[in-house]
């Protein structure tokens, strides 16, 4: 590797460079900016699940103090706004397209879930346009909501939308029927489960926010966003919603708080305030408080799933069955319907030689708050199902579960390796990240510890899970013939300023990833620039050339790739400035640690002595190149890259309360390449909070008559620093074969394989309880319900 | 939130005059529970009395057998007063568990007592105790003090002044929090002196309450064994998403438990 300063380069811990700006309050987030002449926007929600709505009046709120105006669903469909776009087809089984309905960016003639936005009032203030919104009378006729995914698919439920009957959005399916149930006919033993993958509130620390700017003078628009993706949402929004070309309108997400995942999508709000901003030729600002959050970011998971694993004598896998239905809530979401199907489906097969695999879902309408992709994205709900059910095989064959896992793991000599579900796995090596975390964790010795946490009145339990991810997302042929309506490239710019110093612009978005650190290490380990020299920018249309934005742990895969790619092009073409300068043929010219030389001399010239060249061309090849160096690099990914690894919870539960706490855990990833290992480390501890959280703590729940009771941080328990124990994480490496840096990812890994080692090891303490299965989240009502049903059993016994 | 006035008097005598005079003002301590509800839209005074200015509020003291604690006294300095630290430790551990740093640096005793949360903590302390409530114009015993969720004896207009909490040669708290507020689910405050054997529970009902089968059950025989098998009825306690009537029924006997523990 070309490393000029050891410390900065692939590999080093180097401090990310945002954290002073963060850390010392200097961040720029969207509701920190203001902009002259500002007017404010407050949302009036729907306070019902279902409901006609009969008509508006507005004329009393107009009339108030300091009001603008006021938009209605009406206004704005009769201006020729358009609804918010769904960026993926997913098509049923019999080959026809899923139901699309219209999300009216403000309600036309119904609402469908609490928190659907209603109106728009624009005023001086916020607290005037707050109270002007309490002024508006909307005359509802209340529906009869379907609340859940089994009530809206029963015979008579409330229809939500006119174009999806019985509230079906798909019903689709992957895998080969006939040859896996083939495969359970001549199971030896059939491993059966019906589970539920909670349903979440992402939550990031910073709610959402949006200033929409019209300029008289230009025309332009812009519109500042809490986003992950801004180019995504000039484009859909540009588009679809407001039809305004590219060229008139420039997105900007400053420094984002959190996204989650949360933040992909295109939301009503961003098109509200930008519309506004031109009626009113006023700035227009937008910010949620966090109960707006909680009934107006995109929900995650839900999904409710049968699964049955076939197995032989030996306890070798046959064959996997599903079905899911899984919650859309009431309006398809940006990127909704891929991830219940082919960021789910398609890892069924999990680090198994499973031979047969069969799934179908259904995607389901629900007058509940849109559901989308969340840390993770259908990745975890496919780990738990498969990390569950094969702890419950192992339970009814008798054979020890890492035994069964063992029995069944791809080899390390099987890749490339082709699964029955779509995916072609490039590199891994199961055993030597299991073999790492038991002894990482102990688990030879754990006996002793359940022993010694008996003697103080605990349950403990240990539990595993050896989980694969697909991220790097994504291949944009592979995902257009699956239906993305987008292609999934990623673009970088590398900009070598004249003395030396480089811009990168990147079009992955940093919202807590750490790009602006990890990026300039790229640049310091290829070009051998320090890294305070090298500037990150990200998340503005109008300086980056294009991106496709961060979510699917790709910034670094594709975002990097697209970098490196650019990289070499400055390579290519400083070795022919250098050629020129130093008198010798391209050929021999070799780059290395920041400096061209010509081979086998001590003639050489630094990157900086050849960029000056290349903006003062007074001694320049001006007839064969172009002065100045700068190059833009699309990426296109070859394949989906495949993170996997083990991880190890430890837990004891208190029996008389229940509660459960995870006292041990141990996280063995192989990520690839790791470019930062402290950011690494951050990155998994970070989701196997979210993990832990799923599995024991986070519920997002909405009573019989679809009023969101967990709507509060008094309701919804976000995990807490008390809750999670110390993670202890290590790496093993395997490159990925199909990307220039070999890496995989990081950003999600924890999110997916936390939940079933943490729900492994709660069934594994309660063994004595004869329990199969525990549903998250985990609470202590539900284990203390598990051991109290229970007790009087093991009494009698 | 909505507009309005502010007041900042200097004695409880004007606070009184300002808040008679306006049945619709509402007096603030530590803010800590009024201002959410104020800015969720939730309550809608016309004006707010900013008790913070009358010294008169102030103070924790020991009066013979008697721990006297002003209304604006903050948690955090009951939880680390050396005068309730000697006297009743309990209550000095219950409030140091109240919410968190932030919390206990702002919320004040009287605020807490007066707005009788189920799930707050003090109200266990001050019946668990015996304590009686002082107020600008009568003294009100706890078992006369809470009537019901987010109710008490107070009238309009009247504000508590302080707290008189007899000393117990045992006393001992324990709860289960809510996962996700981290305010009482279910808890026990128990005690044994001058004013007997006492047991409070909150959390668990609308309105903290005594279990008087365990007071009568601790009463002959102070372990927690006694408790043990005390089955506490789940009917009328509340219900909700972390816990059912059933499961803090269950609670109640548990916590009881776990406080006589703590009492020693
Ligand atoms: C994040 C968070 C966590 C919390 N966790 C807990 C917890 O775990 N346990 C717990 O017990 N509490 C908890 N609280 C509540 C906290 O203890 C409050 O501060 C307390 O309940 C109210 O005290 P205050 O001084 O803030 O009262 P304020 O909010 O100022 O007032 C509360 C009410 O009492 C009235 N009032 C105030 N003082 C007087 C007086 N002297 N006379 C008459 N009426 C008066 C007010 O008019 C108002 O109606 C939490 C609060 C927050 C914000």
């Amino acid at each position: 590797m070309n490393v000029v300063t050891p410390f900065e380069g692939i590999g080093a811990s180097v401090r990310r460079k945002e954290d002073l700006r963060f850390l010392s309050g200097r961040g720029q987030y969207t509701d920190d900016l203001n902009r002259p002449g500002q007017a404010y926007a407050w949302i009036l929600r729907s306070p019902h699940p279902h409901a006609r709505i009969r008509g508006i009046d507005t004329g009393a709120a107009a009339a108030m103090p300091g009001v603008l105006a006021v938009f209605t669903g009406k206004d704005m469909a009769e201006a020729g706004v358009g609804g918010l776009p769904c960026g993926w087809q997913v098509h049923n089984k019999d080959g026809s397209p899923m139901a699309e309905p219209p999300h009216p960016v403000l309600a036309l003639d119904k609402v469908r879930h609490v928190g659907d936005p209603v109106a728009v009032v624009v005023a001086e203030t916020r607290a005037q346009a707050r109270d002007a919104a309490e002024a508006i009378a909307v005359d509802y006729e209340v529906l009869p909501a379907a609340v859940n995914m089994a009530q809206a698919l029963a015979p008579g439920a409330p229809q939500l939308h006119e174009g999806a009957p019985g509230n079906l959005c798909y019903d689709w399916h992957i895998g080969d029927k006939a040859v896996v149930d083939a495969a359970f006919a001549r199971a030896h033993k059939v491993a059966r489960l019906e589970l539920v993958n909670n349903r979440l509130i992402p939550n990031a620390m910073e709610p959402r926010a949006a200033i929409g700017e019209y300029d008289r003078g230009t025309g332009d628009y812009t519109l500042w966003t809490t986003s992950q993706n801004p180019h995504v949402i000039r484009l859909l929004m540009g588009a679809y919603v407001l039809h305004i070309p590219e060229s008139r309108l420039r997105v900007i997400a400053p420094d984002v708080g959190g996204g989650f995942g949360s933040k992909i999508y295109h939301y009503a709000e961003e098109a509200i305030v930008t519309w506004a901003a031109g009626r009113l030729e006023r700035p227009v600002k937008w910010t949620a408080d966090r109960s707006e959050s909680f009934v107006s970011d995109a929900h995650g998971r839900d999904h409710v799933t049968t699964a049955e694993l076939a197995l032989d004598q030996d306890g070798k896998i046959l064959g996997l069955r599903v079905s899911t239905l899984a919650n859309m809530g009431a309006y398809l979401s940006t990127f909704a319907p891929c991830i219940p199907t082919y960021l789910y489906a398609t890892l069924l097969a999990g680090v198994y030689t499973t031979p047969a695999i069969y799934c179908e879902v259904k995607a389901v309408f629900t007058n509940t708050v849109p559901v989308d992709a969340y840390r993770g994205a259908g990745r975890p709900e496919a780990t738990f199902l498969l990390e569950r059910l094969m702890d419950v095989a192992a339970m009814e064959t008798g054979i020890d579960r890492i035994e069964l896992r063992r029995r069944n793991f791809i080899g390390s000599e099987q890749f490339p390796y082709q699964t029955p579900v779509a995916l072609q796995y490039d590199s891994g090596n199961y055993h030597a990240t299991l073999d790492q975390a038991l002894k990482a964790a102990d688990w030879a010795g754990f006996e002793a510890r359940r022993a010694e946490a008996r003697r103080r009145g605990k349950l403990r339990g240990i539990g595993v899970s050896t989980y694969i991810e697909a991220c790097g997302i994504a291949p944009s042929a592979v995902v257009g013939s699956l239906g993305a309506r987008a292609g999934l490239y990623e673009v970088g710019t590398i900009r070598v300023h004249p003395t030396g110093s480089v811009t990168v612009l990147t079009g992955a978005h940093s919202h807590g990833q750490g790009h602006e650190t990890t990026f300039a290490q790229l640049v310091a380990d290829k070009l051998g620039v320090p890294i305070a020299q090298v500037e990150v920018v990200h998340g503005d249309t109008g300086k980056v050339p294009f991106g496709m934005g961060t979510y699917g742990s790709r910034s670094l895969a594709v975002g990097g790739s697209a970098m490196v790619k650019a990289m070499d092009k400055i390579i290519a073409k400083g070795k022919r400035i250098a050629a020129h300068l130093l008198e010798a043929s391209v050929e021999d010219i070799e780059f290395e640690r920041g400096e061209f030389r010509v081979a086998g001399t001590d003639k050489k010239k630094t990157l900086a002595e050849i960029s000056l060249a290349a903006y003062v061309p007074h001694n320049y090849p001006i007839e064969e190149l172009e002065p100045g160096l700068e190059e833009t690099a699309f990426y296109d990914p070859k394949n989906f890259t495949f993170p996997a690894g083990c991880h190890v919870a430890e837990v004891e539960i208190d029996p008389e309360t229940g509660r459960t706490q995870v006292v041990n855990f141990t996280a063995v990833d192989d990520v690839g390449r790791v470019i930062n290992p402290m950011i690494v480390e951050g990155q998994v501890q970070g989701g196997v909070a979210q993990g832990i959280g799923q599995a024991l703590l986070e519920a997002c729940v909405y009573d019989e008559n679809g009023q969101l009771l967990s709507g509060s941080m008094m309701d919804y328990t976000m995990p807490r620093a008390d809750d999670l124990p110390p993670v202890g994480v290590a790496t093993h490496t395997t490159l990925c074969t199909h990307n220039p840096l070999g890496v995989k990812g990081c950003g999600e890994v924890g999110a997916i394989g936390a939940p079933p080692a943490v729900i492994n090891a709660v069934v594994d303490a309660l063994k004595e309880y004869g329990v199969r299965h525990v549903e998250m989240p985990a609470t202590p009502e539900r284990i203390w319900r598990i051991i109290n049903a229970n007790r009087p059993r093991m009494a009698a016994e | 939130m909505y507009e309005f006035a502010y007041h900042k008097p200097s004695s409880v005598a004007d606070a009184v005059k300002l808040l008679s005079a306006d049945p619709e003002a509402r007096p603030i301590a530590g803010g800590h529970t009024l201002l959410p509800a104020l800015k969720h839209r939730l309550a809608r005074p016309t004006a707010l009395v900013d008790l913070s200015g009358i010294a008169e509020l102030r103070g924790i003291r020991r009066e013979g057998d008697k721990v006297v604690i002003g209304a604006l006294a903050r948690h955090a300095e009951v939880a680390n007063s050396d005068a309730v630290k000697g006297a009743i430790p309990a209550l000095a551990r219950l409030a140091g568990t109240i919410g968190d740093v932030q919390v206990r640096n702002r919320g004040t005793l009287g605020g807490s007592v007066a707005n009788n949360d189920p799930a707050a903590d003090y109200p266990a302390a001050v019946l668990g105790l015996g304590a009686t409530v002082v107020t600008d114009r009568r003294r009100i015993a706890a078992d006369d003090f809470f009537t019901g969720m987010f109710s008490t004896a107070l009238e309009p207009g009247e504000l508590l002044v302080a707290i008189e909490f007899p000393i117990p040669e045992k006393a001992g708290y324990a709860k289960m929090k809510n996962p996700a507020s981290r305010y009482v689910m279910t808890g026990a405050f128990v005690s044994r002196g001058p004013q007997g054997v006492r047991v409070a529970i909150n959390g668990a009902g609308p309105c903290v309450f005594r279990q008087r089968e365990m007071e009568a059950a601790l009463a002959a025989n102070w372990s927690p064994d006694a408790v043990a098998n005390i089955r506490q009825s789940p009917d009328g306690l509340n219900s909700d998403i972390h816990g059912s009537a059933e499961y803090r029924a269950h609670l109640v006997t548990v916590m009881a438990k776990r406080a006589v523990a703590d009492a020693g």
